[in-house]
């Protein structure tokens, strides 16, 4: 009950009605491009670099090994404002690492689209990594003695023997980062700021629209949470199984 | 110098090192027989490259694949070892086809040259029609005969099975065993059988390593390991007595000696096991439920720490094992006149 009676609220609020047109509204449709955008970016990121790092936490035995662990996870115990904060001091214009970026290319990450992209990363990465190394861990690697054996390399192997062999769980990681980079509020409204057209997501979207247009705020929300029932249908397969 | 020539040590963690020496001419088999724990898996992993070894070398037609003192370490995927695992591993999300060609794809053939010759070695080997089957759908012979086709397709120098009948049922093994000495001899390399089955062993290979917690306690021939074991451990692994014979209806011919046996089902050729403590030993013609008994001589006579195995004379010699105070009881001593006797139910018997 707990769980199902702000949804039913939710619903209750929905002027169904007015719901086409304020969908199309340019604050909404700039929110939900954005958010689209800047998750699927973040779920990429995260792959890119957490595929790797689970593969290096799962396999590979290396001093400091369970320090780097507690590093990756840190995003999912730390207060989303904080992270947004800690990135501030990193990679602003006068951060440690993005003083010198700013010098040498131009580029300045806070409060703009790139921001949105990072702070979803930081904060959604540790999913993918959690359950690719899950995967891996589980994973019978004499699968991956057979495929060196056979004359592939270490890059070969990962290719056509490991990821394919934990597909599933990648995907779920996957499908896990995306929604979490999607419903990111805190690290972005801090790192990126909250500006229509260029930082504003949806969520932050569905925070202004609360005080000053309730029914855009209801219609955002309804959105988030479709979407949020289409994660679980995608992942029912993996988890409400097991129930 | 041709074939595989290896002496090398390596320890894991505290409790467990492994040093053992062998060389493997091409063309010969070479079986490590132990049981689980003695350290053959580790054996594979040393050979194949994916554990490196701590002193000592492995060298394979002249390559050395493995010396910490010249710092070689050869990665496995340029050994040219191939590996037959215990069950098989075929790659799950793969075709048969693709599994067999997977080695040929990982030295850099396109996909349909690798294709239409991974396709040859499953014509070659009765089972050109699973080639679009996934492995979760094969018998075990059947993937049996993929994983082999998998490992010789890259043309290995070596040959490495490990366990390659431990994964089927009884009846499938007979039958498999003999498949797979088919196999073997189309290899031409150094072939290096992985087993804890004595009679794999005795079947397959023409030289016998007996493994034991990490040290080679015997090496022979099947002959030599069975009649001579050098320890009680290999003694109760392997000295079992091994006949061949030909069955019909609960009894067996073996060398002109009929002998009967409880399984009245087995037909035609077949394996005789009978275990030396199955047999007993008289000075007079027993009398009783035992179906065999026969007259025979004391041919020698070991002390093997609290039993004594005796080789029995013709007309079918055995090795029966009894307590020194049974062989004092008796008087037993070599040449003397004796009397065996051994149940029905402790003669077995397997499909050869």
């Amino acid at each position: 009950m707990f769980f199902l009676i702000p949804v039913i609220g939710l619903l209750g609020e929905v002027a169904w009605s007015e719901l086409p047109g304020i969908l199309s509204s340019p604050v909404v449709v700039d929110a939900l491009w954005l958010s689209l955008l800047s998750s699927i970016a973040a779920t990429i990121l995260a792959a890119a670099v957490g595929v790797p790092l689970a593969w290096l936490l799962a396999r590979v035995d290396f001093p400091g090994r369970s320090l780097l662990r507690g590093l990756v996870l840190l995003p999912l115990v730390l207060p989303p404002v904080v992270g947004g904060a800690a990135l501030l001091f990193a990679l602003g214009r006068r951060g440690v690492v993005g003083g010198p970026l700013h010098d040498l290319t131009g580029l300045v990450l806070p409060f703009s689209l790139w921001g949105v992209v990072i702070a979803a990363t930081f904060v959604s990465m540790p999913f993918l990594v959690i359950t690719v190394e899950g995967a891996l861990e589980g994973l019978d690697n004499r699968y991956e003695w057979a495929g060196a054996t056979l004359g592939a390399g270490r890059w070969t192997v990962l290719r056509r023997v490991t990821l394919p062999l934990i597909a599933p769980s990648l995907g779920a990681g996957l499908v896990l980062t995306w929604a979490r980079a999607l419903g990111e509020f805190g690290a972005t409204i801090t790192f990126a700021g909250n500006l229509q057209g260029r930082t504003q997501t949806l969520p932050l979207a569905v925070f202004v629209a609360l005080e000053s247009d309730r029914a855009t705020a209801v219609a955002l929300s309804l959105v988030m949470v479709l979407v949020s029932l289409a994660v679980l249908i995608v992942l029912r397969n993996r988890w409400l199984r097991s129930l | 110098m041709t074939g595989l020539d290896m002496k090398f040590a390596l320890s894991r963690g505290e409790q467990f090192s492994l040093a053992m020496a062998l060389a493997i001419r091409p063309g010969h088999t070479v079986a490590l027989l132990g049981p689980n724990g003695a350290g053959k898996t580790t054996a594979v992993a040393a050979i194949a490259g994916l554990l490196p070894i701590d002193e000592g070398h492995i060298r394979l037609d002249g390559r050395l694949l493995d010396d910490p003192i010249a710092d070689v370490f050869v990665p496995p995927e340029r050994r040219s070892v191939g590996v037959v695992f215990q069950d098989y591993l075929l790659f799950p999300h793969l075709t048969v086809l693709d599994n067999v060609a997977f080695g040929l794809r990982s030295a850099g053939a396109g996909r349909s040259e690798a294709r239409s010759v991974a396709r040859q070695w499953l014509d070659g080997l009765e089972i050109g029609e699973l080639a679009a089957a996934m492995p979760a759908d094969l018998s075990g012979g059947e993937a049996q005969r993929a994983a082999i086709a998998r490992a010789l397709v890259t043309q290995p120098r070596l040959l490495l099975l490990d366990e390659p009948l431990a994964a089927l049922d009884v009846t499938t093994r007979a039958l498999l065993r003999r498949l797979l000495a088919n196999h073997l001899n189309e290899f031409s390399g150094p072939r290096l059988l992985i087993t804890h089955e004595p009679t794999e062993a005795f079947l397959l290979a023409d030289e016998i390593h007996v493994l034991e917690e990490g040290r080679i306690a015997q090496v022979g021939t099947a002959e030599d390991i069975r009649l001579r074991p050098r320890t009680q451990y290999i003694a109760d692994l392997a000295g079992a007595n091994l006949l061949t014979g030909r069955a019909s209806r609960g009894t067996v011919m073996v060398s002109g000696f009929e002998l009967h046996a409880a399984d009245t089902r087995l037909q035609g050729s077949v394996l005789v096991t009978i275990h030396p403590r199955a047999i007993s030993v008289h000075r007079k013609q027993p009398e009783g439920s035992p179906r065999n008994t026969w007259p025979t001589t004391i041919a020698r006579l070991e002390h093997y720490g609290d039993r004594i195995r005796l080789q029995t004379g013709q007309p079918v010699p055995l090795t029966a094992e009894i307590t020194p105070g049974a062989a004092e009881a008796l008087a037993l001593e070599q040449g003397a006149a004796i009397w065996l006797s051994i149940k029905a139910t402790e003669v077995s018997l397997v499909a050869a």
